[in-house]
């Protein structure tokens, strides 16, 4: 492994927000707390303190490390702190506490187009944002040429950018970008403008400068499949701090389910569902085998599902199914359901809950999809939510081996109890050599 | 390969060897402001000829013309561009600079740059304005056929001290500027206070012997008299006052980078 480019060490990044420009920090009230006190303008501003404001931990505690010629990606809800992150490792702002030490040159795109001037034609700009991008004339002069043919205005190089069209816009802006030679490159969600083909270019660009020349990436996105196409490590942000940091098939999978570890999850007020809607699947709600409430279950456990269901209206249905399909990589692996486990006959009408037990949770850890179903009459689909919430599974002692799958495996077999026994040379057909079929012995 | 760390309250040691990497980003940015301020203009660059000597007319009209001061040897209108060229530079320098940082809010929270870039290269901007009216004060001399004498070599130090003042003046302007938009108001208030307070339209002798030192607390007086003291030969330089000024202006540059740096690290949070 290649050494750390970039260390990220307990970073943290306050904001205070409270009501600007009502209290306390116009140029006029500075004046009167200068001649009120004269000295306590040199006093920090911790000391002086002020009660309309309130903090907020735009980052907190983050840390982590980086290898050169990584691709990294970062994800999350808006406001999970990864914009903030990119503008500290951008100098762009200072971090409240904690530290970051980088190696090598840093070239962040935040926004397509940064100091763009929309009387200046194609031309000047270019010069204009490589400099202020860091690239040196002789450079921009140098590589002028690859800039004009990947953005495609040749024909608009000498009008003013102000006539330019959005998507010309942008791609001139990225083509100047994208010519740049940094060692680490930061580029935050700017391929959400532009067309797909456009952005295909892009990210192959990246690609080439990531694989081809050892440079380090990182980039934010909402659009998961460039961090997957691409990033082969993905971090998910939340509230701040870092969630999870790992391969991105399993950043992902976090991240697209809607209840990340919780106990319960609300379906009442989903819209993406499917079905007549006479009656609807309310919640679910998880209990490990001690019948806590449990976000995360260990294979081997029993696993509680109680799931919560609402008749419209005074009616009545017969005949009903209530089923859940537990899935992993939209494969399904375990359907529970009434119709299958006990062929008691359900009649469902008002509000209720039907109570799943699975002994022996046969699932090795990792992040699964549940999809829900509710049917009535036996055939008609009342309610069908495809994703309707996710349970991690922790790895847990299922065998009592202290073992439950080999290295590389986990997270892709599901758990059976077997057995096994050596069996004597009497007992079998005789000696098996090796390579020939064995038949199957019925099992006692 | 450069290893930076980037800490809270970390002096940055890294500073001025960036200034140095970014050098050619003083050079684009004031290249930016000049084209951009005469793009779709007809007139264009005659503007910057235009505006002083119609100031220059204007002021010789009302300070020699109607309260007939006088200009020593020299005749009115030359004494009067010789202090307008140097107070039109600081007069753009300082307006441009001041403001220099909010109208570029959209680079400084988006890019890493040292941020000293923005009011020096707005200072280089109105040097160029500086340029072109110094041509024009190549004319006017031509006209009335004045020759300057040997102090005139004089001059580079003073057109220094001008570069210095306005430099020095931008810098606390542009950092008050982000936090206190108050500046907006104040900027253009003092500019044409200045006009009349230093000594363009009549010259520094009007001012009463006692009062002199303490009028040489306004830096441009001592810039002014030089320029005029340089081209001119005009004797009314008060050397104590400049010795004043020259003081003033390197604690004001000192001062106002020390308040910039400190202030630096929070523009992208408040601009």
């Amino acid at each position: 492994m290649s050494e750390a480019v970039i260390k990220i060490d307990n970073l943290s990044k306050r904001y205070m927000i409270g009501r600007q420009g009502e209290k306390g920090d116009g140029l006029r009230h500075v004046l009167e707390r200068a001649a009120r006190a004269p000295f306590s303008m040199f006093k920090s501003k911790a000391s002086r303190g002020s009660a309309t404001t309130q903090e907020f931990w735009a980052t907190k505690n983050v840390s982590l490390e980086i290898h050169a010629g990584e691709m990294v990606g970062i994800i999350g809800r808006n406001g999970a702190g990864k914009s903030t992150l990119l503008k500290l490792l951008s100098r762009i702002t200072e971090p409240t506490s904690g530290s970051i030490r980088i190696r090598g040159r840093v070239a962040s795109l935040l926004e397509v187009g940064t100091g763009f001037h929309p009387e200046l034609t194609g031309r000047e700009n270019i010069f204009l944002n490589g400099a202020i991008l860091g690239m040196s004339r002789v450079e921009i002069k140098r590589k002028f040429d690859d800039i004009v043919e990947f953005s495609e205005i040749s024909k608009f190089l000498d009008t003013p950018v102000k006539r330019y069209s959005s998507g010309m816009y942008v791609r001139l802006a990225f083509a100047v970008a994208a010519h740049l030679e940094p060692e680490i490159l930061i580029v935050d969600e700017v391929l959400a403008v532009g067309d797909a083909e456009f952005q295909k270019r892009c990210l192959g660009k990246m690609e080439d400068v990531a694989i081809n020349e050892g440079r380090t990436v990182i980039l934010v996105s909402h659009q998961l499949s460039a961090i997957q196409n691409l990033c082969k490590r993905c971090i998910l942000m939340d509230s701040g701090q870092i969630v999870f940091d790992g391969k991105t098939a399993d950043t992902l999978e976090r991240y697209t389910s809607r209840a990340v570890g919780l106990t319960s999850v609300e379906l009442s007020e989903r819209i993406d569902r499917d079905g007549k809607g006479d009656a609807i699947l309310t919640y679910l709600k998880f209990f490990d085998g001690k019948g806590q409430p449990a976000s995360e279950i260990i294979s081997g456990q029993n696993l509680v599902i109680k799931v919560g269901f609402q008749v419209h209206g005074d009616l009545t249905l017969t005949n009903c199914i209530i089923g859940l399909t537990v899935m992993k990589d939209s494969q399904p692996l375990i359907v529970l359901s009434t119709d299958l486990a006990d062929k008691a006959p359900l009649v469902l009408n008002g509000a209720g809950e039907v109570e799943f037990v699975v002994p022996d949770l046969p699932f090795s850890g990792g992040c699964y999809h549940i999809s829900s179903y509710l049917g009535s009459e036996g055939s008609v689909t009342q309610d069908w939510v495809d994703d309707a919430a996710s349970l991690d599974v922790v790895d847990g002692d299922f065998y009592g081996s202290g073992k439950i799958y080999r290295d590389g495996w986990q997270g892709k077999v599901v758990l059976v109890h077997h057995s096994w026994r050596i069996c004597s040379s009497s007992e079998s057909d005789g000696s098996i050599p090796l390579g020939s079929k064995v038949p199957v012995p019925a099992m006692s | 390969m450069n290893e930076i760390t980037i800490e809270a309250g970390r002096a940055e040691r890294q500073y001025w060897k960036d200034l140095w990497r970014y050098r050619e980003l003083f050079y684009f940015l004031a290249w930016r402001d000049i084209l951009v301020r005469y793009k779709q203009t007809v007139i264009g660059i005659a503007w910057a000829v235009i505006r002083p000597l119609l100031t220059m007319g204007i002021l010789t009209f009302v300070f020699g013309g109607l309260a007939k001061m006088s200009s020593g040897q020299t005749p009115y209108p030359l004494f009067v561009f010789c202090a307008l060229l140097p107070w039109n530079f600081f007069a753009t320098a300082f307006s441009e600079s001041g403001n220099s940082l909010v109208s570029n809010a959209g680079m400084i929270t988006k890019v890493y740059f040292p941020r000293l870039v923005i009011p020096v290269s707005s200072v280089i901007t109105s040097f160029v304005d500086f340029l072109i009216s110094a041509v024009l004060l190549c004319l006017l001399m031509i006209y009335y056929q004045f020759l300057p004498g040997p102090t005139v070599f004089a001059l580079p130090l003073f057109v220094m001290l001008a570069f210095a003042t306005a430099f020095g003046a931008g810098l606390w302007v542009s950092a008050l500027m982000v936090k206190y938009r108050d500046f907006r108001y104040i900027i253009p208030f003092v500019v044409q206070f200045g006009l009349y307070l230093s000594p363009v339209g009549f010259g520094s002798n009007q001012v009463p012997e006692k009062w002199r030192l303490l009028y040489s607390l306004n830096p441009m007086v001592g810039v002014i008299d030089g320029f005029r003291w340089a081209i001119l030969g005009d004797s009314n330089l008060y050397w104590p006052g400049l010795w004043v000024s020259i003081v003033g202006v390197i604690l004001m540059i000192i001062s106002g980078i020390w308040y910039f740096r400190r202030t630096e690290r929070t523009f992208a949070d408040v601009i």
